[in-house]
């Protein structure tokens, strides 16, 4: 009996005390690696999609509090004029959560590019989503208020061979974006317009 | 104890080096060795878990109750992970894009719960902390060692620099997982010629 108790004590105490620390440590970090994803996964796929935009939309960002999650709003700058948003939304792959990065053309509700920021699919097929351009460049052109879908769901975009779960994830996320889109439409275009003052 | 610490911290090195020697924790010699700065970055992560384990377990020791003693090793050893996982995260965010599947494996890597099991549960602080290092270094020479022929066979570059200039053709094949067994093959070969 004293064992036994000796067992639960020990591993209960054990494993308290790891979770605690682990949630201490993931706080303190928590800071520094947005700052690092912003920097290497965020930044260049947002300086992929809103390429010659004369501002640096990675410095040029805003929050928006959409129910109890903040949203990271990147604004690029087009002929003297801000216009155009980029924001990352989140799809469900074979792998887990797809990050792909959506810039939208405020006025005319179209899409002017994606591209996937996090994955974890599988090298050679799910990850071509990422590593294909010619895939996310279908993206182009699309409006964001309408889902998104592959052709065997009866959509636009042509599925990586091999890879339909991670392409269906890819339009899912784009399809969600337009959901937060056209739910935050009004808070964005106010922004923008701070912007341009 | 008849080895003295010194002893216990060489025999990693060279006498019980774990993939060549004791071919063990193959996964990620074999994942992560396309470069030998992966090959570096993995060692240094998996000597970080093992030194700390190895140094806890054997602290621990009197306390820890036998019938549940894995499970405490694993506790253990799972909470260097994560801390490893999100401190490179955190501070070396490119290294953990190429590592990032292979550091949560850290925790099922038999090396660090082979030495917890073996040696820190039932030495003394001093010596589990020398095994511990010995161990990892070892480990992460023999990731580099093969991490840098792979490197420099397949990509053509040693350390990120180039060997033989723009007009070699990389052999593909060693940078790919069957070039890992052989590599893997060929080195375990050259290291039973030395004997």
């Amino acid at each position: 009996m004293r064992e036994l108790i000796k067992m639960v004590v020990v591993l209960t105490v054990l494993a308290a005390f790891s979770g605690g620390l682990l949630a201490g440590l993931r706080n303190g970090t928590a800071a520094q690696i947005e700052k690092q994803q912003l920097e290497f996964v965020k930044g260049p796929a947002i300086k992929k999609i809103l390429e010659g935009a004369s501002n640096d939309p990675i410095a040029d960002r805003f929050k928006i509090l959409d129910g109890d999650v903040e949203r990271n709003f990147f604004v690029g700058k087009f002929d003297g004029k801000v216009d155009t948003v980029a924001f990352e939304s989140f799809g469900k792959g074979y792998g887990g959560d797809i990050g792909l990065m959506v810039a939208v053309k405020l006025d005319t509700d179209k899409i002017v590019g994606v591209e996937v920021t996090t994955h974890s699919e599988t090298p050679g097929l799910g990850a071509m989503a990422k590593d294909d351009p010619g895939f996310s460049a279908q993206f182009k052109g699309f409006s964001i208020t309408e889902p998104v879908k592959v052709t065997n769901d009866d959509g636009k975009v042509n599925a990586i061979s091999g890879a339909t779960i991670t392409s269906r994830a890819v339009c899912k996320a784009a399809t969600n974006a337009g959901n937060v889109y056209q739910k935050l439409k009004p808070q964005l275009s106010e922004k923008i317009k701070e912007f341009n003052k | 104890m008849a080895k003295t610490i010194t002893q216990e911290f060489t025999k990693g090195l060279w006498a019980e080096i774990a993939p060549f020697r004791l071919v063990l924790g193959l996964c990620p010699v074999l994942g992560v060795t396309t470069t030998m700065e992966n090959g570096i970055g993995m060692g240094i992560a998996t000597t970080f878990v093992l030194l700390c384990s190895n140094i806890l377990v054997s602290a621990l020791r009197n306390i820890i109750p036998q019938k549940v003693r894995i499970a405490c090793f694993i506790i253990i050893i799972a909470t260097f992970v994560i801390v490893v996982e999100l401190v490179m995260q955190a501070y070396a965010y490119p290294l953990f894009l190429k590592l990032g599947l292979f550091i949560p494996l850290i925790v099922v890597n038999c090396i660090v719960l082979g030495r917890a099991e073996a040696f820190a549960y039932k030495n003394g602080l001093l010596f589990s902390m020398a095994d511990g290092l010995g161990i990892g270094i070892g480990f992460t020479l023999s990731l580099a060692a093969l991490g840098g022929v792979r490197e420099v066979l397949g990509t053509g570059t040693f350390y990120g620099a180039s060997v033989f200039g723009p007009s070699f053709q990389p052999f593909e094949f060693m940078i790919q997982a069957p070039g890992a067994f052989v590599c893997l093959g060929l080195m375990l070969c050259i290291m039973n010629l030395f004997e």
